[in-house]
């Protein structure tokens, strides 16, 4: 069996995949898309712990943080689609309209 | 029986109100007729009052109203009370009288004036405030009364306020007078401290416990020196007498009303009230005779060489005030009393003299420019002729009748230095009065052609008067009869004034001495202070005789003086200036008032100024208060400035800072070992 810190580890990289990504690109969807590593970095631990303590409530876990990021990016892009329809660019260092 | 004295301060304060409030779109008419109404109600209460007084039983004297409890903190307590003995009716009745002629006075005086309601309703605070202060049961109350002639008398110096000058003189007298209000309030806390009231029923009792402090001053000593200190800033006494001479700037039925012949006096009322405290005083007391007497002579010098007609009647005023304590201080206090009800008369007489020679001359104050005005103003030549001679001590007018009876009781109660000072300031008073009689009535008249009407005046020529002045002056006028009538009721006043107190030397019977006297009675009744009453051993006769003969003395200094006006001022006009020039820089020195201002302004004033400059605004109040104001509002911006930047609108630097804050949570908690 693999040990439980294998997955971890795995996790712990596409975690920090995830931020790397988030902090570094510019273009939304890739930003977009760096938040999912996140998301699934945080559920493989979850399933981990869950295969380890065999215990269900880490798969129901799993299960909400999926459907979560699935409503999510329905309602992200279609951010994304209207703000690349006013700004014409998907460089978020150009979308600072909040700052005063 | 209530005789509703409270009435009598009501009335004026009403009619205060009316007029300061409404007044402003009344017009001057019915502006008038209130201040008027008001104020003759008043007199008119005043007077059925002092009757209803006559009758009382001397059992029932003092007679106290009581109207409510003012104040109460533990044991103490303060009540607004009215408190009516034979001081206090005399002091009301020339406050009502008095005030009433000089308000009828002013309806002439100040016709051509701006601001008229705003005037009368000043006019009308002071009597309110006057009235108060003589009324008052108690000394907290008179302190308000105090405190409110203050007011009304820096708001009337200062009517004029758009002339720096009159400005700056309302402070000066407000402020002088701070510094007098100071010792007064120590005096009432002492008077707190160890008898617990202020009441004047329940205070005199235990004052009275209290014995002589002949050997070594103690607390009534104390007291009394304070309520000295208190006094001399009102009653313009040395060392605090410099704001009287400048708040000559205001109206002059003003200064006739409350720098001379009311307000002005409230310090020497004060003293007689307080008498209890001064007989187990003898030193406190001898100060007040000290001071008096000083300050009689010395103002009556300075009264000798000026040129302002008004300024040489604030100086005259200053120095009969001196009289005034000089007569408390020799324990004469109805002597004292009595020159200040004559010398109400003659000098709001001479005042409203001056008033209506300025008014004559369009605003004109200069005596140098007078002259020859008799025929041009005769009712004022007259009535200020009788006041003239009331006021240099000469028989049968007011003024020799009181005068002459504090210079007595000086010399019988063994002050014979006083004594002398005051006969040498009783001649120097008949010189410097007939000079003023002489320069402005007498001679050729030396102001300004009516047909060379460009020379204009000197430059120095004060034009108070026509300071709004939209009538055209021609030759000198006399004045309307609003303004003559007040003048010849206060010249019959000072004529006969001071027969109610013929002394028993002159086959008189001193009706006023006899009067007032019950007041006093525990004066006489003290023969331990020091010189209290005049010696036993005497002769009736032989006293007489002397008393009479110290008459002839003081007379004959008056009639001196007189001749020696006449000779410098009217025969020999030419003398005077040769005179000063060969005195030089002695005369400077007293036509400069002996630089007593520049004394105070470069010891007092200036350092001051220094000190609230430099170290209470630019230090304390600017670097301190401020410093910490601005410095936290400073700390603040800066703060958010660096805050802000966090905020930069980019996202990703957002997410940054989501990343790092997550690091930190993550180190602390792999730090403290998670739980």
């Amino acid at each position: 069996m693999i040990p439980l810190s294998y997955y971890l580890i795995l996790s712990a990289i596409l975690f920090a995949c995830g931020v790397a990504g988030f902090l570094i690109k510019r273009n939304i969807i890739t930003i977009f898309l760096s938040i999912e590593l996140m998301l699934n970095g945080v559920n493989l631990s979850f399933v981990a712990f869950a295969a380890q303590l065999n215990k269900l409530e880490g798969h129901i876990f799993v299960f909400f943080v999926m459907v979560v990021a699935a409503a999510e990016a329905a309602v992200g892009l279609a951010i994304i689609i209207a703000v690349f329809r006013t700004r014409e660019t998907l460089n978020v260092d150009r979308v600072n309209l909040l700052k005063l | 029986m209530s005789m509703h004295l409270w009435i009598i301060p009501l009335l004026p304060l009403t009619g205060a109100a009316i007029n300061g409030l409404l007044g402003k779109r009344f017009p001057k008419a019915l502006v008038n007729t209130i201040a008027l109404g008001f104020t003759a109600a008043s007199f008119a209460m005043a007077l059925w009052v002092a009757a209803q007084f006559a009758g009382l039983s001397p059992d029932q004297i003092p007679h106290i109203e009581r109207y409510a409890t003012w104040l109460s903190a533990g044991a103490f307590s303060a009540e607004y009370g009215l408190y009516l003995d034979q001081l206090s009716v005399i002091m009301m009745l020339v406050v009502t009288g008095v005030g009433f002629l000089i308000h009828v006075y002013s309806v002439g005086y100040m016709e051509h004036e701006g601001g008229y309601y705003r005037y009368f309703a000043y006019l009308n605070i002071f009597m309110f405030f006057m009235l108060t202060l003589v009324l008052a049961n108690n000394y907290l109350l008179m302190f308000v009364g105090w405190e409110g002639v203050g007011l009304a008398s820096y708001l009337l110096v200062g009517f004029w306020f758009l002339k720096k000058t009159a400005a700056d003189a309302g402070k000066k007298a407000f402020i002088t007078n701070r510094v007098g209000d100071f010792g007064f309030l120590i005096a009432l806390f002492l008077l707190i401290k160890h008898f617990g009231t202020l009441q004047y029923d329940s205070l005199w009792p235990l004052v009275s416990q209290y014995p002589v402090e002949s050997g070594a001053a103690g607390l009534m000593t104390a007291i009394g020196l304070l309520l000295l200190v208190g006094a001399t800033g009102k009653s313009a006494q040395i060392p605090l007498y410099v704001w009287l001479p400048d708040a000559m700037e205001g109206p002059t039925p003003v200064s006739a009303l409350i720098h001379a012949a009311t307000m002005v006096t409230a310090g020497v009322y004060m003293v007689a009230r307080s008498h209890l405290v001064f007989n187990r005083a003898p030193d406190a007391q001898m100060a007040v005779a000290v001071i008096g007497t000083l300050t009689a002579i010395f103002a009556a010098s300075i009264g000798i060489v000026q040129t302002d007609i008004k300024k040489v009647l604030a100086y005259s005023t200053i120095s009969q005030l001196g009289y005034m304590f000089m007569a408390c201080g020799v324990l004469d206090y109805v002597g004292g009393i009595f020159h200040l009800m004559t010398h109400a008369f003659f000098k709001a007489l001479l005042f409203l003299a001056a008033g209506s020679v300025i008014h004559g001359l369009g605003g004109e104050q200069d005596m140098r420019h007078m002259g020859g005005l008799r025929k041009y103003l005769p009712y004022t030549f007259w009535s200020m002729t009788i006041a003239t001679f009331a006021i240099a001590g000469l028989p049968p007018f007011a003024g020799f009748f009181s005068k002459d009876r504090i210079l007595w009781s000086a010399w019988s109660s063994g002050y014979h230095i006083v004594w002398l000072l005051g006969v040498i300031t009783a001649g120097m008073t008949s010189f410097y009065m007939f000079r003023l009689w002489f320069l402005t009535f007498f001679g050729e008249y030396r102001g300004p052609n009516p047909e060379a009407a460009g020379q204009g005046h000197d430059a120095d020529a004060q034009d108070t008067h026509a300071a709004g002045g939209n009538h055209g002056h021609g030759s000198p006028h006399e004045s309307p009869w609003v303004m003559v009538v007040p003048l010849l009721i206060l010249a019959l006043l000072s004529f006969v004034g001071g027969w109610i107190g013929v002394p028993h030397s002159l086959q008189g019977s001193d009706r006023f001495g006899t009067f007032l006297s019950p007041v006093f009675t525990e004066a006489s009744a003290t023969p331990g202070a020091a010189t209290a009453t005049p010696t036993e051993g005497k002769q009736e006769s032989e006293e007489t005789s002397t008393e009479l003969a110290f008459t002839c003395i003081s007379v004959g200094l008056a009639a001196l003086g007189f001749i020696l006006a006449w000779y410098l001022y009217y025969k020999r006009p030419e003398l005077p200036e040769r005179m000063a020039k060969a005195a030089g820089g002695f005369y400077t020195l007293v036509l400069n008032k002996y630089k007593i201002d520049e004394l105070y302004g470069a010891v007092i004033i200036q350092p001051l100024i220094l000190l609230s400059t430099n170290v209470f605004w630019k230090g304390i109040d600017r670097g301190l208060i401020d410093g910490a104001v601005d410095g936290s509002a400073v700390g603040a911006e800066e703060t958010s400035d660096a805050m802000r930047q966090m905020q930069s609108g980019n996202i990703r630097s957002y997410a940054g800072w989501v990343a790092v804050g997550a690091a930190a949570v993550i180190a602390f908690m792999v730090w403290r070992g998670v739980r």
